[in-house]
């Protein structure tokens, strides 16, 4: 019997309503979300079996990375309508005998993490080229002849006393470093941190 | 829904007959699902959010008061020093330079390191927690999260004889080990623990060079 071959018909898909949809999904995207303002270092925090959770509003966060640099980050607290940093940042430009332009206090309450001597605070805020802006973030100064952390701190817990203070450490920091911070913060009355970790959870069994 | 039409083949005689098939798949059900997912996962990632360590530090000591240091037993103490290249080593006591020192003993970060070391001094603490958490997950005792918290701490309170842990490193030990060994307090649920600093005896015990 001879086989009898009919051509296979290709299969007919009609990907419209996906295209429809993911177009959908596409615009609103664009229009809802902003770009999360990018932070100063990357740090690789310990591991811990703490299953607390890092406090996200009204907290202060101190960053070292494993280079021993500190940053710097806070925010505008949980009332939004009261604009922290820029106040901060007008009391600390009063104290240092520098001004800053409304433009200037605006991308600064933007922006998040930071970390620069004070004098360059002013250049950070005005380079728009983020690669540019990357270079400027060498660390605060909190050596005993110049300590600007203890300032920033100081004038950040003026204005939101309720901030809670999470310190967020690279693994391979000295923790001299970490120490001095501590210390720093215990200097401004705070004796209750959080220490930001990944969560690995250990078992501990006792051996008889 | 997929439409698979086929036509029956076998008849009568055993002649089998061509088979016509078309597919016309409708993908809204799968996009409406992909739509779902997205939603899903932006909704969730919360989950992974990085947790924190709680702790508190004593009020630093003020240069103006002259209080002594409260006094601790030696006999409950164990001291933990710390320094670079995740070296760890403990003693029990004092090391008071005017008497013989105590033995300095090496161990490490692993669960047979430093961990064991702890669950030995406390044992009574921890069999009496462990119980606690395993009646809880079996449903023996029901227990809200915060209360069997408060449980918990009143249990490692109880021990009078609980070991008091101190924290000790020098110059070169990592932020890693100081968490590591906190993380390790909370473990082994050891009660008292507190960081201070390290002294010149302990660091000639180790092996350290002082700092000017």
């Amino acid at each position: 019997m001879p086989k009898i071959k009919l051509p296979v018909k290709t299969p007919h898909i009609d990907m419209t309503p996906m295209v429809d949809l993911f177009a959908l999904l596409l615009t609103f995207f664009m229009l809802t979300t902003s770009f999360r303002p990018q932070e100063a270092a990357i740090i690789d925090t310990p591991n811990s079996i703490s299953e607390k959770m890092t406090p996200e509003k009204n907290v202060i966060t101190l960053l070292v990375d494993k280079d021993n640099k500190v940053f710097l980050n806070f925010d505008n607290g949980m009332d939004t309508s009261v604009i922290i940093r820029s106040e901060v940042l007008k009391k600390m430009a009063e104290q240092l005998s520098t001004q800053f332009t409304p433009k200037e206090l605006k991308t600064f309450s933007n922006w998040a993490s930071f970390g620069m001597p004070f004098e360059k605070l002013k250049a950070w805020l005005n380079t728009a080229d983020s690669k540019e802006r990357e270079v400027f973030q060498e660390g605060l100064p909190m050596d005993t002849t110049n300590n600007e952390l203890n300032l920033w701190i100081r004038f950040i817990r003026l204005q939101n006393p309720n901030a809670e203070v999470a310190i967020k450490g690279d693994a391979l920091a000295d923790f001299k470093i970490v120490k001095r911070v501590m210390d720093i913060l215990q200097e401004n009355k705070v004796n209750k941190f959080n220490l930001t970790t990944n969560l690995q959870k250990e078992e501990a069994k006792l051996e008889e | 829904m997929a439409e698979i039409i086929q036509a029956e083949g076998k008849q009568k005689g055993g002649k089998k007959k061509a088979k016509k098939f078309s597919t016309h798949i409708d993908m809204t059900p799968m996009v409406d699902l992909m739509c779902l997912l997205i939603t899903f996962f932006m909704l969730t990632t919360a989950f992974s959010k990085p947790k924190a360590m709680e702790i508190t530090m004593p009020e630093p000591d003020n240069p103006n008061d002259k209080k002594d240091a409260p006094l601790i037993s030696a006999y409950k103490t164990l001291n933990i020093l710390m320094s670079g290249n995740d070296q760890i080593y403990y003693y029990y006591g004092v090391a008071d330079p005017n008497k013989p020192l105590p033995e300095l003993i090496k161990t490490d970060y692993s669960k047979d390191g430093i961990r064991k070391v702890l669950l030995n001094r406390n044992k009574i603490v921890f069999s009496a927690v462990a119980e606690l958490r395993e009646k809880v997950t079996k449903g023996e005792i029901q227990l809200a999260d915060t209360a069997l918290n408060n449980r918990i701490k009143e249990l490692k309170k109880s021990d009078k004889d609980a070991p008091i842990v101190l924290i000790k490193a020098d110059e070169k030990a990592k932020y890693k080990n100081i968490v590591d060994i906190i993380d390790e307090m909370a473990i082994t649920t050891i009660a008292s623990y507190a960081v201070v600093d390290i002294s010149p005896t302990e660091l000639k015990m180790i092996g350290s060079p002082t700092p000017n």
